[in-house]
């Protein structure tokens, strides 16, 4: 549809044949305003093609069959929601020039979209520029609050830490291998760790850092190295921030080594429902995942959900995951933002969406926060031999996102909050908005 | 050996109720039974404990069941089952078959510490078993778990073995409590650290590095001395380590590598769309599993054999039609081929995509495939082995074929020299169509191969393209037997640099080091030499 509309407007600016066009734009012209008048548009803004295909599709299918659900409530303000899909093809710079095209040229009311950081670094001085909104997601690495920016996945403290802390009692963890792929998240992440057990007291020999290169496929040596490192006496977990396809030919490598998680437990950021759907579990039976959704979570609102997703896709074993429900939260949060102000002008929107909440999929109320960051439970499950993830842990209640982690010499003075301070990244100690950063 | 063991059971348990001594166990054991009812992990700890400690015969049964996810509980009924390998369900106390089972009966659940507990408990359950596999793992269970209240029934367990690995074992999870527990005499400890000294692999190494520190000072002393000694022994054995995982990443590189020295290196064509050829057959794997899987189960361990041909085919097929449709028009231009199979390989990318969706798809290892064994103190997985084996085939058989058949021939021929094999009667339209083919069979056949080690997804190609460049530029362009060495010396070299400069500065170390090595010698390790050289 939008690509139909975009092809004719483009003509219709276009100085060629101008006696011809002008039939064709009066028509137009009668047509067009009448139908902009109709719809909301929602942006989709998730790499359909390229490496990041394989997370991202999901999400615009979810985003997809979200709008679908709300145009069968009637709607939003009278009007039907519309999709605008683009494909940024996993290519960066890509995603700012396609953010661009929705917010100027599609007049998108909000977009949803992105996965890597980078594309996220990359989308952002066009979403302030322009002036639009945001939804993000993807747990990340924290260290961020943009005004124009809605964080739906997990900060480092409703994931990372958790986890570790989890590792430390439950499994009584004293040595940790920190393994991810050589880009911002993991080493971000990891550095926060790092600080973290360290303030615990762990000492910097039981501290194993590595890193890979992306699709990374030759883990012999690493998961040897890993092998080694968990043979001095201690109790030694992996806490795992390795993304995407390398995670397959890791684990595999774990399981032909024979290293069991009763023996060196592992636990991923990056390893979901999807991921999983690409692998024989069996040899990975209770290896660890920290996430806030877990498919395997028994709860009406979640059984619903999976019921018509699995309904949407015409698939039965189409499997959800983690980003799906943040988006799901972030759209549902989103509408009832726009309800609230009846008007979808991105100030309005921005303004009204903090203190709004939305139920989870997991039975409690998340809540958008001042820092543009949601609460949500926490849960640790282990690998079960179907695919799915079986709950061992999760925290009393939910966790409130933090933009700036506390164990960050550069971060733990600075606060976020949009509401009162209208500043993303405000120096406590030196009480000025954007020092320090 | 089950029938065997279920008799004996049934025979205790017989004699045990006759004796009326079956009705105290029994009881104990509906107690121990009912903390699984209750779906907590700490009160499935305190089950497994009171089931261990009923001393019923029952018992093993149960922790087994437990242990492979086949104990079932019911919450309403406040019941126990224990479901059999084929399926049939019995109560757990009673082992009296459950005629209708309660409808809400779910697996009790594990956690990692409980399966550490669970493995512990049959460890020290088994220690007696008729059956000495059973035995061995026991001891090898125990030895893990170092549960002091084991103790007393592997020194029984040891005072009756005869099977001497079997024995071995047992003195070493004997040991292993010993130096755990700390309180044993001092002479016990020393032969203890011996004892453990003497295993010599990284278990050793994390037990007598966790001796705790009230242990006398003798015996720290000794087991500092065994912790180096041992440390030495591993040094060395991580030096063949490291070789032998350069042989197997070298053979992986090989493998995508081989297909390209053919179009590259026998044509001369840069074709960006190998990879994609891997890719392909990779998927053509996926599809014969598929099948396997919902037509023909049996045939899973032989649905590589299967999807090797098909794979070579397929890919082939798909060579010659890119070379007749777009390559052939392009000979001789580098640069426009380069850009031309570029966009094929994201034509074929999408393509994939589109038709199988963006996801990994799952291709499972047959048995034969999975596991590892073990040479020394290092570990050699099976698959890595077995692509190893089916890379040297591809290469000797590929080799054979270029020298001693008619297709060789007239390949050699046409790349030597076009007009001349031309002039000669030689179809030199063909043979280029057939020498595509047979690269781009071959970079299928490499697929399928790969299809076990890495992720079948349609970006399977590009991780690959890349190396199998280097390899070939390597190498030396034109020469198989180049190929062969570039892989396994890039392959080597990697590993053995991996481990002090991490995975991403190796990698740009190598790339470095080709740099260097092509400066000074252009045409790789085996250039061409004579008048192929201006062909």
């Amino acid at each position: 549809m939008s690509e139909k509309n975009r092809a004719i407007a483009g003509r219709s600016v276009s100085r060629r044949g101008v006696i011809a066009s002008a039939a064709v734009a009066a028509a137009l012209f009668a047509a067009q305003p009448a139908k902009a008048q109709e719809t909301i548009k929602v942006g989709i803004l998730h790499s359909l093609s390229g490496t990041m295909a394989i997370s991202e599709t999901t999400l615009k299918d979810t985003m997809l069959f979200l709008i679908d659900e709300q145009n069968k409530k009637g709607g939003l303000l009278g009007k039907k929601l519309e999709a605008v899909v683009v494909d940024p093809a996993s290519n960066w710079p890509l995603f700012a020039e396609k953010a661009r095209e929705l917010i100027t040229k599609d007049k998108v009311s909000a977009v949803f979209g992105c996965w890597t950081s980078v594309s996220r670094k990359s989308v952002l001085p066009v979403f302030k520029e322009l002036n639009s909104i945001l939804f993000y997601p993807v747990q990340y690495e924290g260290e961020e609050s943009e005004r124009n920016v809605f964080y739906t996945g997990a900060a480092p403290n409703q994931q990372a830490i958790p986890a570790v802390d989890y590792l430390a009692k439950e499994e009584k963890v004293q040595r940790w291998v920190l393994a991810g792929t050589d880009y911002v998240y993991p080493r971000t992440t990891n550095k926060i760790l790092e600080a973290y057990l360290k303030a615990k007291g762990v000492a910097d020999a039981d501290i194993m850092i590595n890193y890979t290169p992306f699709g990374h496929s030759d883990w012999q040596t690493i998961v040897a190295d890993i092998k080694k490192f968990g043979s001095a006496g201690k109790k030694t977990a992996v806490v795992s921030t390795i993304n995407g396809d390398a995670n397959v030919p890791f684990y595999k490598e774990l399981g032909n080594q024979g290293i069991k998680a009763t023996d060196i437990p592992v636990v991923a950021f990056s390893v979901g429902e999807e991921e999983l759907a690409g692998l024989d579990t069996k040899p990975l039976l209770g290896h660890l995942a920290a996430w806030n959704y877990f498919q395997s979570i028994k709860n009406p609102a979640n059984d619903e959900f999976i019921k018509k997703w699995q309904a949407y896709t015409k698939n039965p074993k189409r499997v959800t995951n983690d980003p799906m429900e943040a988006h799901v939260i972030g759209f549902a949060m989103w509408v009832k933002a726009v309800e609230k102000v009846k008007s979808t002008d991105p100030d309005k929107v921005i303004d009204a969406l903090p203190g709004i909440e939305a139920a989870n999929l997991t039975g409690g109320t998340s809540k958008m926060l001042a820092n543009h960051h949601i609460t949500k439970p926490v849960f640790i499950g282990e690998i079960k031999g179907d695919g799915q993830f079986d709950v061992v842990w999760k925290t009393p209640g939910l966790v409130e996102g933090d933009a700036w982690s506390d164990f960050l010499p550069g971060s733990k003075d600075l606060d976020a909050d949009w509401v009162s301070l209208k500043c993303g990244n405000y120096n406590k100690a030196t009480k000025k908005c954007g020092g320090g950063a | 050996m089950n029938v065997l063991r279920d008799r004996l059971f049934g025979l205790l348990f017989a004699i045990a109720v006759l004796t009326g001594a079956g009705w105290v166990h029994a009881a104990g054991l509906s107690e121990a039974v009912a903390h699984f009812t209750q779906d907590d992990y700490s009160a499935t700890s305190d089950g497994i404990a009171a089931v261990n400690d009923s001393g019923d015969p029952r018992a093993v049964a149960i922790v087994e069941a437990l242990q492979d996810g086949r104990l079932l509980f019911s919450a309403a009924a406040k019941t126990v089952v224990v479901k059999d390998r084929a399926g049939a369900l019995t109560d757990a106390v009673t082992g009296m078959p459950v005629a209708t089972p309660p409808a809400d009966l779910s697996p009790v659940r594990l956690n990692n510490r409980l399966r550490r507990t669970v493995a512990a408990a049959l460890g020290s359950l088994t220690l007696m078993s008729p059956d000495s596999l059973r035995r061995y793992e026991a001891a090898q269970a125990v030895f893990k778990s170092r549960d002091a209240g084991a103790l007393e029934t592997v020194e029984a367990a040891l005072a009756k073995e005869t099977d001497g690995r079997i024995k071995q074992a047992l003195s070493e999870a004997r040991a292993a409590i010993l130096l755990v527990k700390g309180d044993a005499a001092e002479a016990a400890q020393l032969d203890a650290v011996n004892v453990i000294r003497a295993r010599g692999d990284q278990d050793a190494l994390a037990l007598l590095s966790a001796v705790p520190a009230s242990a006398p000072a003798s015996v720290k002393q000794l087991a500092d001395g065994a912790i180096a000694s041992i440390r030495r022994d591993l040094e060395v054995w991580a030096g063949v380590q490291n070789a032998w995982y350069g042989l197997s990443l070298g053979s992986v590189l090989l493998l995508a590598a081989i297909g390209l020295a053919i179009t590259f290196g026998v044509m001369g064509v840069i074709n960006m769309a190998h990879g994609e050829m891997v890719m392909l057959g990779a998927y053509v794997t996926f599809m014969v599993q598929e099948v396997i899987r919902t037509s023909y189960p049996g045939l899973f361990d032989v649905s590589l054999l299967i999807a090797v041909p098909l794979a070579f085919v397929l890919t082939g097929i798909v060579g010659i039609a890119i070379e007749r449709s777009v390559i052939r028009f392009l000979y001789g231009r580098p640069l426009e081929t380069l850009l031309a199979t570029w966009g094929i390989s994201l034509i074929l990318q999408q393509a994939v995509r589109t038709t199988f969706g963006p996801t990994n798809r799952e291709v499972g290892a047959p048995s034969w495939m999975s596991g590892a064994f073990e040479i020394g103190r290092i570990t050699i997985t099976y698959n890595r082995l077995w692509i190893i084996c089916f890379t040297l085939i591809v290469f000797f058989v590929l080799l054979a074929m270029l020298r001693f058949t008619r297709l060789g021939l007239e390949m050699r021929a046409v790349t030597q020299n076009r007009h001349m094999a031309a002039s000669m009667g030689i179809r030199t339209h063909r043979i280029d169509a057939l020498t595509f083919g047979l690269g781009s069979g071959i970079a299928g056949i490499a697929g399928v191969a790969l299809s076990q080690i890495d992720n079948v997804s349609p970006n399977l190609g590009q991780g690959y393209i890349i190396d199998s460049f280097m390899v070939v530029v390597f190498g030396g362009v034109g020469n198989l037997w180049g190929t062969l060495v570039g892989a396994f010396t890039l392959g080597i070299a990697n590993k053995f640099l991996e481990p002090f400069a991490g995975a991403v500065l190796g990698k740009i170390a190598i790339l470095v080091l080709i740099i260097l090595f092509i400066q000074k010698r252009p045409r790789g390790l085996f250039a061409l030499k004579g008048r192929a050289v201006e062909a």
